[in-house]
């Protein structure tokens, strides 16, 4: 039997070197005249083992890793003595404490199989939901959602099911299914992974939701800095095409359903929904007021469900196994699971499905294992470049919507950044206004002008130009930021700030050199 | 540019529309096609574009300076971007793109006087858990250190 050999294709592993160890296997197979095969998977998450090379044995997979090139030959010895042993070989995957420690439902085929494999998607559980689906009542498959307590996974957390509720209930000649993959936040890099490695499953989420709501049409906004992302869900929608899960009748049903791939242009701000909306019509990507909602009138003025990549990838299993089974995990009103992206200054990084619940200490600190560097954790900060920093005071806080909301600072798409001790929170707040300043759309006057006052205000109490009084003045432009945006950019750009200043104190004193590193 | 260069940029600009015009909502994925065509989104490419999609210059205009990606002007040969979002500054992505500007003698958003290479600064690749990262000429480099920066530099100066 041809032996497989698997080598994820993930940007992540690539970024590493993946492609060149796949080159060196290809050429020793080659050269040796061996019967086996390199298979391009997904990752796994665990970015300090990639590029993370897994054999198939008669025990199941044995992974090597982080493999380099110059390591193939002696791993090629080892991996054909059934999983034999190498200085690098880390056991079966799903034994690594990081991998077993977590519950994966979105994830559960990602870093498993061919990403763009259909026979592989099908063989590990893939479309049983749509194929559920296409039997049910429209609303019943809403109810379903519903039922679930899926909420909003790009950051906001609305339940999904009832913004669902609203398309499905609206009468227009067209609706859509917008899918927004502009995973803009820094430390967030769970959408990319999931195109990446497993594209299929945002497919058959979207042809769910069509189904649900009666839209025929979807798109997938994917920003342009994720290549391969692009490429694999262009890839893999013509080959749905080709097979029927997507076109005039999706699996065989009276069902009508097809999508496309849409390429962001380098705005942030498109990440909103509103913005996206206009950015795939044509127009220069600014906020739209709300209402009217996007549920009602969205794309080209028609119904349209916006939702994040996530959302979407997790309906399948939802309507393969029942709201109860993903209800059933979760932690007060936030359900079911979510996936962790744990970045940034942190000895394990990578992504980590779990259940809503854990301590944001028992993440840093156990699953992280601290910082890269070996230094002292400083701060992390939460949910992107629009999340607060949080001290080690707060690691009891349960990672949960409401949780974080209660002190002050947001999950978002539940990116975690780790900053050791040699981290200037003045920096970070004055790097958030700056941010907000390049991205703001300009649209609102306090996203607008307030980010450049604020980048400006920052550099004066750096200076120790009258600190006390210039404090005073960033808190209350971040008040009126907060309350007079009209998206979360501007809304939301007050959450690092505030909380570096709330938090560190210390680093809001004036330089004793003036702040002229960066 | 010359009379000539510029019916050319025309002659091509139409045959990119006429690719894409029966998409919804055509004018980015016309303005990445134009992009790719030519490396740039020529002047000459926008009243056509305005024309054909029946909306003005001022709108056209607009689009192409609201968004990062579209360049007014080619880029060098190679191009470096580095990601300077919080995770990668974290692990030192300011000294990193400090030390590049050294090594190429630009700035951020600056192309070498030979037209050799342009070096840009991204708001993340999503490669967060490899950081500081990179894309160059569409290659992404995770976990840049003296070592890889100097291949890198050394490989587009080559």
């Amino acid at each position: 039997m041809t032996r497989k050999i698997y080598i994820p294709r993930d940007s992540g592993a690539l970024a590493l070197g993946a492609d060149k160890v796949a080159h060196a296997l290809e050429d020793a197979i080659a050269a040796r005249g061996i019967d086996a095969t390199v298979v391009r998977n997904g990752s796994r998450g665990m970015f300090w083992l990639e590029p993370m090379v897994e054999v198939e044995t008669a025990q199941g997979r044995i992974a090597y890793g982080p493999v380099k090139a110059s390591d193939v030959a002696s791993l090629l010895d080892a991996a054909l003595a059934e999983g034999g042993a190498h200085r690098l070989r880390l056991g079966k995957p799903e034994d690594i404490p990081f991998f077993a420690k977590q519950t994966r439902l979105t994830f559960a085929r990602c870093g498993i199989i061919d990403p763009l494999s259909l026979e592989d998607y099908r063989a590990h559980g893939g479309l049983r939901g749509l194929q559920n689906a296409v039997a049910m009542a429209q609303s019943d498959i809403v109810t379903t959602v519903t039922e679930s307590g899926l909420r909003g996974r790009g950051g906001a957390g609305f339940p999904t099911g009832i913004k669902w509720q609203t398309v499905l209930g609206a009468s227009a000649d067209q609706k859509y299914i917008v899918c927004n993959a502009d995973e803009g936040d820094s430390g967030t890099f769970a959408d990319r992974m999931i195109m990446e490695g497993d594209p299929f499953v945002l497919i058959e989420g979207m042809a769910i939701a069509g189904i649900a709501v009666g839209a025929t049409k979807g798109y997938v906004y994917i920003r342009s800095e994720y290549p391969h992302a692009i490429a694999t869900m262009r890839s893999a929608i013509a080959t749905a095409r080709r097979a029927g899960v997507l076109g005039l009748n999706v699996l065989g049903s009276p069902n009508m359903f097809d999508m496309e791939v849409r390429e962001g242009a380098g705005a942030y701000v498109c990440g909103e929904e509103t913005s996206l909306l206009n950015s795939l019509e044509g127009k220069r990507g600014v906020v739209r007021a709300k209402p009217p909602l996007p549920a009602l009138q969205g794309l080209f003025g028609k119904p349209t469900v916006v939702n994040n990549v996530i959302s979407l990838a997790s309906v399948p299993i939802i309507l393969d196994k029942g709201a109860a089974h993903y209800k059933d995990l979760g932690f007060g009103r936030s359900r079911g699971t979510m996936p962790i992206q744990i970045a940034g200054n942190v000895r394990h990084g990578g992504l980590f499905e779990v259940a809503f619940g854990l301590t944001l200490g028992e993440i840093v600190d156990e699953i992280g294992g601290g910082t890269a560097t070996g230094r002292p954790v400083k701060a992390v900060q939460v949910g992107g470049p629009l999340g607060a920093y949080f001290p080690r005071e707060l690691f009891d806080t349960p990672f949960d919507y409401e949780a974080f909301a209660g002190k002050d600072g947001l999950i978002g798409h539940a990116g975690i950044v780790v900053f050791d001790d040699t981290a200037d929170m003045l920096k970070q707040a004055r790097f958030a206004m700056e941010f907000c300043a390049i991205e703001s759309c300009g649209k609102c006057t306090p996203c607008r002008l307030g980010s450049t006052r604020g980048v400006e205000t920052l550099d004066r109490i750096a200076a120790g130009i009258q600190p006390e009084k210039n404090l005073e003045l960033v808190t209350d432009l971040c008040n009126t930021m907060k309350f007079g945006s009209l998206c979360a950019l501007g809304g939301f750009t007050p959450y690092p700030v505030m909380s570096a200043i709330t938090h560190f104190p210390d680093d809001f004193t004036p330089r004793a050199v003036p702040a002229a590193a960066e | 540019m010359s009379q000539a260069q510029s019916t050319q940029i025309e002659t091509r600009t139409r045959a990119v529309i006429a690719e894409n015009i029966g998409l919804e909502g055509p004018l980015l994925p016309i303005l990445h096609a134009i992009q790719h065509e030519f490396g740039y989104v020529p002047a000459e490419s926008l009243p056509v574009i305005a024309d054909a999609l029946n909306i003005s210059n001022a709108e056209t205009h607009g689009v192409v300076s609201f968004y990062h990606d579209y360049r007014r002007e080619p880029a060098g040969r190679h191009v470096i971007k580095l990601c300077q979002a919080e995770a990668c500054q974290s692990m030192g992505s300011g000294a990193v793109a400090r030390r590049f500007q050294d090594l190429l003698g630009i700035g951020l958003h600056e192309t070498t006087a030979d037209g050799r290479v342009t070096l840009e600064p991204v708001y993340c690749l999503g490669l967060c858990a490899c950081s500081p990262a990179a894309i160059v000429d569409g290659e992404v480099i995770g976990r840049l250190d003296e070592e890889t920066i100097g291949e890198i530099v050394a490989g587009v100066q080559a």
